[in-house]
């Protein structure tokens, strides 16, 4: 018996390094092939508009102009405050909701909660374009309260708000499904109510969930065109609507459209970034064991 | 035993009192929408920003089910779905077990994967418009100038311009990039959320790493995996800006959500788009209730 | 611990809350009700290279003329305002107009017309005297139901063939088509070089190609019945000349590329000649730097010599806007020839009135201008571009053709569109 365990751990070892040589140049494979068209995007947003030419995508500029970047950042401004203003807000309350709806469906549980959840998980599947009309109308004169929600930021992140609470309730659903029941359980016994489970037990625990749903829904309203376009008067048009007025028209710069493109993807680069700690192993450490 | 469950019966009122504000919301902005979707659909409201108030019943529905371009598209949407969801929940999958036993820049790695999504969808849509292209000859450019390059020449693809029905697999490339990294995200998540305790024990009891992905992490991640193919076929379902940016009104790549855009908005066919997303939106309903069905009692099993 | 949690959420919670609120919006003023502030609020697609510009001065034109005037650029980009009319549809079904907004001239106002959101503004036309500032072909085309609803700002041509003339005397031929069939002829001779003989892109490119073959093969007088009823899709020089446009396709290289990436091929030499509107021009002579009539030559498209297809973007007043007097006054700018002068030039299109400054317009536009000018110029209109068919009518053409462009099935596509009309009136 005690002979034994040298031998696994020696071979274990050796057959590790070869495994992760192979997994380590699998990864890097992957991720040239993911950055293919980044590079694409890249070498465009540097030519200047006489040489960019589909036929020549892959070629590296003549000469490296950063022109495109100064002249489209002026445009992109204001879209840019927007966007943040609507971002934030949006994704960290949908993401709060979906936890809270989450935790309830999947461990404090009421009669009927198995049907409550798909109810809400379908709100996911209507097309946006098919609800543009009643949405607009509905916005425009909220009933009993009467309160204008288009033209300016409330009505958009409201929006934002209720269609992201599906998928958000979705992955923190699947997430505290995963959980053992002995957490909420323990917390009981300790004569903890609800809230105090919710707050104290299940979300600390649900951080890499958490990231996650924040992740989607930061992107999805920073990305979103079409609402944007609609609830919103000119003014409070976000990052979208710029580019769009960019790369969208009858003759597209391309070298500005990519430089654009570029640009407004960084906020949420640098959302993936900062979430990327809710991904280290360990967070489950322990957890048991209380 | 009982005490437990009679003190969780006095105590569920809180948890639907915290959910019910959702459920309001759920229900007026999509329920209560698509209940007027389906109002404008029984009408024959067309040709005018004025509403119709003539009720035709049924009539636009059949008259899409015997609608020649509604089959067509009908047949890219399943085909297109099939070959994204498979290609995206495969790779990212892929990604997540590569990336979850740590190894060097798993930081770099995981932000260059999600990197795809965070672009907009114009550009992405013109980027893969490029990559896409199908030309030969001297203006090969694109993926296939590239498989030319590494002297892989006979795998120059026409992509969505083939003739085949099978054109708007080819935009399953392009949405797969964009969503494998968030697939990937999911399922590393729910890995890392699995104690490694668990693990542990089983390697004690002598399995081999293989057998522990199989037999313990597996039937854990079963929600996550729920959460991804719901995730993905409603993207695939939705998708419009991608395929409208890469090949606009092409005949080969339309699904029914580009149909129900294109005869609302510039067809000025309400009663139509009206029908098309009602229908849309029940036949996700009906495939996705069972696999859901499914997933809760196997849950509820565990 | 617990309760720092929770006063971190609740700082979160309110950050948001506090975030958002500069974005309120503001309450005052219902829908449809008239408004005393000084500003206008404008719907275009014009945003890009080009037609932005030409908007910015005319809009710094406009501001001149009316002092302490707040203008509202509500561009939103997209060909032909696709991107644009979702939201105007929305805010139209809602009664809450902007003040003015963009639409092609022609029957592409129908929907909005039947729908009684448009105001009919001769009464504009007969008090600046502009009636006999536009061609009477133009005013023929704006005239629906003996009203006129929009005022044209520009006019550009649809019926064009673009080509690189070193190239094909490279190839030896002796100069551009005059004729479809010669450009049949000429794709054998070229197919011996390599070179295919036109260069297609997306969709809409295609039913481009589309419109002018049947204009080319049919004349004007068939072409114009097309869109009134008067000329039968179903008759054989229709199908005929349909079957035509088939052959054109099969030798032309027909990417899924934008217009642009399509019309490089012609300059790259991968193709001999394409088919597009003259906004080409203004590509070519502006980011491409190409100088006209050496880098790149342009004459009208085989069998439509003399024939100008237009298509025109004008603006409209809606019913109910806010600020009624200073979208009179956008309009009165749109109208007038200092405007269109300041706008088209930078554009690239030629102006609608007749008594523009002509030395404004070089190269290309020079040519362009003196046919649109010519009073034996016959003027025919874009399906395409939103003159001759309407809104419900075009979408099932696009429809018909995207089954066509599968099956090859002329009669069926020909079919298609007759019954479209007929439903569609």
């Amino acid at each position: 018996m005690s002979a034994i365990p040298d031998a696994p751990a020696a071979r274990t070892r050796k057959a590790w390094s070869w495994g992760r040589f192979v997994r380590q140049l699998t990864l890097f494979a992957l991720a040239c092939f993911f950055l293919m068209p980044v590079y694409a995007l890249l070498v465009t947003a540097l030519k200047d508009p006489a040489h960019v030419d589909v036929v020549k995508m892959w070629s590296l500029p003549d000469s490296l102009s950063l022109e495109s970047f100064r002249i489209v950042w002026p445009k992109l401004q204001d879209g840019f405050r927007n966007s943040l203003m609507l971002a934030i807000p949006a994704s960290l309350i949908s993401s709060m909701l979906g936890a809270a709806n989450g935790f309830v469906l999947a461990k404090w549980r009421f009669p009927g909660a198995d049907v409550v959840f798909p109810i809400i998980l379908f709100g996911m599947f209507i097309p946006y374009q098919a609800i543009l009309i009643p949405m607009f109308k509905t916005l425009s004169d909220i009933p009993v309260i009467h309160y204008k929600a288009v033209g300016g930021l409330e009505g958009l992140i409201l929006v934002h708000i209720i269609y992201g609470l599906p998928i958000t309730t979705l992955i923190f659903r699947g997430f505290f499904a995963g959980l053992p029941d002995e957490l909420v359980d323990a917390a009981e016994v300790d004569g903890a109510g609800m809230l105090r489970t919710f707050f104290s037990i299940a979300l600390p625990v649900a951080l890499p969930a958490f990231a996650v749903s924040m992740i989607w829904q930061f992107t999805s309203a920073w990305n979103d065109f079409l609402f944007g376009l609609i609830l919103t008067n000119t003014e409070y048009w976000p990052i979208t609507v710029a580019l769009n007025n960019i790369a969208g028209g009858q003759t597209v710069p391309f070298n500005q459209a990519m430089a654009s493109a570029l640009l407004a993807s960084l906020p949420t680069l640098l959302v993936y970034a900062l979430l990327g700690r809710f991904f280290m192993r360990g967070l489950m450490a322990g957890a048991l064991k209380s | 035993m009982r005490r437990r469950s009679r003190r969780r019966m006095r105590n569920w009122l809180p948890g639907f009192l915290l959910v019910l504000p959702s459920l309001l919301a759920i229900g007026v902005f999509v329920y209560y929408f698509i209940g007027w979707n389906v109002a404008v659909s029984l009408t024959d409201w067309r040709g005018s920003l004025k509403p119709s108030d003539t009720f035709v019943g049924l009539a636009n529905y059949r008259q899409l089910l015997a609608d020649e371009t509604f089959h067509n598209d009908s047949i890219h949407l399943v085909i297109f779905t099939g070959f994204f969801m498979a290609g995206a929940l495969a790779l990212g999958i892929f990604m997540a077990l590569l990336l979850d036993k740590g190894v060097r820049g798993e930081g770099v790695y995981r932000a260059i994967f999600l990197f795809p999504m965070a672009i907009s969808f114009i550009a992405t849509g013109i980027i893969w418009r490029w990559l896409l292209n199908s030309d030969s000859g001297a203006s090969t450019t694109g993926i296939n100038k590239l498989t030319e390059a590494a002297g892989l020449g006979f795998l120059h693809s026409e992509w969505h311009k083939t003739d085949s029905s099978f054109a708007v697999a080819a935009i399953a490339l392009p949405a797969g990039w964009a969503l494998s990294g968030y697939i990937m995200a999911l399922f590393l998540a729910g890995l890392r959320g699995i104690p490694e305790e668990l693990r542990e024990a089983a390697r004690v009891d002598g399995a081999s790493e293989l057998r522990i992905y199989w037999h313990v992490i597996r039937p854990m991640l079963l929600p996550v995996l729920l959460s991804a193919v719901v995730i993905l076929a409603h993207i695939s379902l939705k998708t419009f800006d991608l395929i409208y940016a890469i090949d606009p009104g092409g005949p080969r790549t339309e699904t029914p959500a580009l149909y129900m855009w294109q005869t609302t908005f510039r067809g000025t066919f309400f009663a139509r788009g009206a029908s098309i997303a009602t229908m849309l939106f029940i036949a996700i309903v009906l495939v996705i209730t069972p696999y859901i069905w499914y997933t809760m009692r196997q849950e509820r099993k565990k | 611990m617990q309760i720092r949690r929770r006063q971190l959420l609740g700082a979160g919670l309110g950050a948001s809350a506090l975030i958002a609120l500069p974005g309120c919006s503001d309450q005052g003023g219902g829908s449809g009700t008239p408004s005393t502030e000084k500003k206008v609020e404008v719907f275009s697609w014009w945003s890009g290279p080009g037609e932005g510009e030409g908007l910015a001065a005319l809009i710094e034109d406009f501001k001149k003329q009316n002092p302490g005037v707040e203008f509202i650029n509500a561009a939103v980009a997209g060909g032909s305002g696709t991107q644009a009319r979702q939201v105007l549809t929305t805010r139209l079904l809602n009664n809450d107009p902007p003040d003015s907004y963009q639409l092609h001239a022609g029957q592409e106002a129908a929907s909005d017309i039947k729908a009684d959101k448009l105001e009919d503004i001769t009464y504009l036309y007969e008090a600046g005297g502009w009636k006999s500032q536009f061609p009477k072909g133009l005013l023929d085309k704006l005239t629906i139901d003996g009203k006129i609803y929009a005022v044209p700002v520009n006019i550009h041509r649809s019926n064009l063939l673009f080509f690189n003339p070193k190239k094909l005397s490279g190839w030896g031929i002796s100069g551009p088509p005059q004729t479809w069939s010669d450009l049949l002829a000429q794709s054998k001779t070229l197919a011996g070089k390599g070179v295919k003989v036109l260069s297609v892109g997306t969709t809409w490119t295609q039913m481009h190609l589309m419109e002018n073959v049947l204009l080319g093969e049919l004349g004007t007088a068939k072409y114009n019945g097309l869109w009134d009823g008067s000329t039968d899709w179903n008759g054989d020089e229709v199908i005929k000349a349909l079957d035509t446009f088939k052959q054109i396709l099969a030798a032309s290289v027909v990417g899924t590329d934008d217009w642009q990436p399509t019309i490089d091929k012609v300059i790259a030499g991968t193709a001999a000649y394409n088919v597009m509107g003259d906004w080409a021009a203004g590509y070519l002579q502006g980011p491409k730097a190409l100088k006209y009539k050496t880098d790149y030559d342009v004459v009208a498209s085989p069998g439509s010599t003399g024939v100008y297809n237009f298509l025109a973007d004008s603006f409209t007043l809606p019913k109910n806007a806010k600020h009624k007097e200073f979208a009179e006054a956008w309009l009165k700018e749109c109208a007038s020839a200092s405007g269109q002068d300041l706008f088209n030039p930078l554009k690239g299109s030629v102006p609608a009135r007749l008594d523009s400054d002509k030395s404004k317009y070089k190269d290309y536009l020079a040519w362009a201008l003196q046919e649109w000018q010519n009073t034996s110029t016959v003027v025919v209109g874009s399906l395409v571009h939103g003159v001759v068919a309407n809104n419900a009518w075009k979408s099932e053409i696009e429809r018909a053709y995207g089954l066509f462009f599968t099956d090859k099935d002329s009669k069926k596509f020909a079919g298609a569109v007759k019954a479209a009309y007929a439903a569609n009136k």
